[in-house]
C-alpha cells in the first residue's frame, strides 16, 4: 500500500459569519495526482491555502506524513518546506534574480550548501529550459517563464506534495501548453504527489488519478479521474463539465 | 564699492564663522538623521506586526511628534526635560535628541507604508517556501519597500535639514544664529549687510537640500520606468 501524504478530517473553515468549508474530508497517497474541480467561489482555492497553512480553519485536522499539523505559524514553517506551492500571480521575487529566488528557500530556510543548492536548481532549470536566464531579474521574464520559475522554486525544496492553484489562470494562451508540460512531466517521470486546482478541464482529464469536485464549499464527489469525466456520479458535476465543454 | 554690503562676509572673520555655524547644523541633522532613520526602520517594521498593544503606543508617538510642532518640542526637551526628569545635556547634543525622536517618528510611517503596498502574494510565496517571519522581512519584504520608499525618506532628510533653522531658539550656535550676530556687529558698517549675510545662507541651504531633493526626483522617476517596464 502506498504511504499516505496527507489526511484531512472534518475541515471546517468560516470567514466571520460566513461558512466557506463544510466539513472536507480526503486523504491523498504518494504518487497521486488530485485535480480539484468546481465552480467559481466553490472553495477550491480556499482549500488548497488551508493545506499549507496560508489559511487559518476552525475545526478539523490535518495529517501531513503520518503527523497531525498543530496549527501553529510554527509548525507551519516546518511542514511548507516540504510542501511546494505555485500560485495563480506569478510571484517571484523582483528584488532577487532568477537563481536567487530559487536558492532562498534551500540555502536559509534549509540550510544547505549554496553550492549544493546551486548545482540542483541548475538542473532544474535545464528541465524547463530556462538556464540561460538564472542572472535575469523577473521583470525581464515573460508570464509563461516566470511560472516555470516559480514551479522550480518549489521544487528546489524537494517538497513531498506539490499544490498548485490556478497556475495558468492568468497566462497568454500560447504560454499555457508550456506550463502545463511541465506539471503533467512531473507527474509522469518524478512521480510527484500533487493537488491541481485548475479550469482547464482537457489537462485535468490528463493528468489526474482521483477528481475531488467541490460546490459551495463541500466536497460532492470524489471520482477515479478517467470516471469523473465519461460518467459524473452527480448531477451538479454533469452540468458543471457540460459548461466547461465547448 | 567699499561700503558695498557684500564685503559684510568678508569683514574679518564674518565668513569662517558662518561656515562653522552651518558644520553645527549639518552635525546635528547628521546625528539626528542617522539615529532617527535607524529608529525609524526598527518602529516601522514593529507597526507591521499583528500585536494591537504594540501598534497603538507606536501610533501615539507618530501622532505625538507629527502634531507638537518643532518648536515647541525642542522647548519641551530644553526646559522641561532637565528640570523635570534632570537630564541635563548640552544644547547641542538636546537638538540632536529632539530631531532624532521626531525623524524615527516619521520614518516609521513611511517604513510601515511602504511594507504594507509591498503585495499580499509576495509575503504569501515567502511563506509558502518555509520562510519565517524575520526571514520574510529580511529577504523579501523590506528590500521591496526600500526601493518604495526612498524618494519620500529622501524628502523626509531635506524637511529635518531646513527645520534646523529653528535651533537658535534654544541658542544653540547653528547657522542662523552666527549669520544674526554677523548682522547686529557689522550693522553700523554695512546696513545693507543683512541681506547678504541671509542671502549666503540661502545659497548654503540650497547647496545641501537642492542636491537631495533632485536625487529624490531621479529615484522616484527610476522606480516608476522599473515598475512599468
Amino acid at each position: 500500500m502506498a504511504k499516505q501524504i496527507i489526511k484531512v478530517e472534518h475541515l471546517e473553515k468560516y470567514y466571520q459569519k460566513d461558512h466557506i468549508l463544510h466539513d472536507i474530508n480526503f486523504s491523498i497517497d504518494q504518487g497521486e495526482v488530485v485535480a480539484l474541480l468546481g465552480p467559481s467561489g466553490s472553495g477550491k482555492s480556499t482549500l488548497i491555502r488551508c493545506l499549507n497553512g496560508l489559511e487559518a480553519y476552525q475545526k478539523g485536522t490535518i495529517t501531513f506524513n503520518g503527523k497531525q499539523v498543530e496549527p501553529t505559524e510554527k509548525y507551519w514553517q516546518q511542514v511548507r518546506q516540504k510542501i511546494g506551492m505555485v500560485f495563480q500571480s506569478y510571484d517571484l521575487f523582483p528584488n532577487l534574480t532568477v537563481l536567487d529566488n530559487i536558492l532562498l528557500g534551500p540555502v536559509k530556510v534549509q540550510h544547505q550548501s549554496p553550492k549544493v543548492a546551486q548545482a540542483s536548481a541548475e538542473k532544474l532549470l535545464d528541465q524547463v529550459g530556462l538556464r540561460d536566464y538564472e542572472k535575469a531579474y523577473p521583470r525581464q521574464l515573460s508570464g509563461g517563464q516566470k511560472q516555470r520559475i516559480a514551479i522550480v522554486r518549489a521544487l528546489a525544496l524537494k517538497p513531498e506534495l506539490m499544490l498548485f492553484d490556478e497556475v495558468t489562470a492568468s497566462l497568454d494562451p500560447e504560454m499555457v501548453r508550456g506550463v502545463l508540460n511541465i506539471i503533467s512531466k512531473l507527474a509522469q517521470d518524478a512521480n510527484m504527489t500533487m493537488i491541481v486546482v485548475t479550469h482547464e478541464m482537457n489537462f485535468a482529464q490528463q493528468i489526474a488519478d482521483r477528481v475531488l469536485f467541490l460546490e459551495d464549499g463541500r466536497i460532492l464527489e470524489q471520482t477515479k479521474g478517467d470516471q469523473f469525466f465519461k460518467q459524473p456520479q452527480t448531477d451538479r458535476a454533469r452540468a458543471f463539465l457540460e459548461s466547461m465543454a465547448f | 564699492m567699499a561700503h558695498s554690503g557684500i564685503n559684510v562676509l568678508f569683514e574679518g572673520r564674518n565668513l569662517i564663522r558662518l561656515f562653522g555655524g552651518l558644520w553645527t547644523t549639518v552635525e546635528i541633522a547628521g546625528v539626528a538623521l542617522i539615529l532617527g532613520l535607524l529608529l525609524g526602520i526598527v518602529l516601522g517594521v514593529l507597526r507591521t506586526f499583528p500585536n494591537r498593544l504594540l501598534r497603538l503606543v507606536l501610533r501615539l508617538y507618530l501622532e505625538f511628534f507629527r502634531i507638537t510642532p518643532t518648536v515647541v518640542l525642542l522647548f519641551l526637551f530644553y526646559y522641561i526635560l532637565p528640570r523635570q526628569l534632570g537630564v541635563n545635556l548640552p544644547a547641542n547634543q538636546m537638538a540632536m535628541l529632539a530631531f532624532a525622536l521626531w525623524t524615527s517618528a516619521e520614518m516609521s510611517d513611511i517604513v510601515r507604508g511602504a511594507l504594507i503596498s509591498v503585495p499580499k502574494h509576495q509575503r504569501e510565496s515567502g511563506m509558502a517556501i518555509g520562510l519565517n517571519r524575520w526571514q520574510l522581512y529580511r529577504y523579501v519584504l523590506i528590500p521591496q519597500a526600500v526601493s518604495l520608499e526612498l524618494p519620500a525618506t529622501v524628502n523626509l532628510v531635506t524637511r529635518v535639514i531646513k527645520t534646523t533653522s529653528v535651533l537658535m531658539l534654544i541658542s544653540v550656535m547653528d547657522v542662523i544664529n552666527v549669520g544674526q550676530q554677523v548682522v547686529e556687529a557689522n550693522n553700523q558698517k554695512f546696513p545693507t549687510g543683512v541681506f547678504w549675510v541671509y542671502g549666503m545662507i540661502f545659497v548654503m541651504y540650497f547647496a545641501i537640500d537642492y542636491p537631495l531633493s533632485w536625487w529624490a526626483k531621479r529615484l522616484d522617476k527610476k522606480r516608476l520606468e522599473r515598475a512599468n517596464g
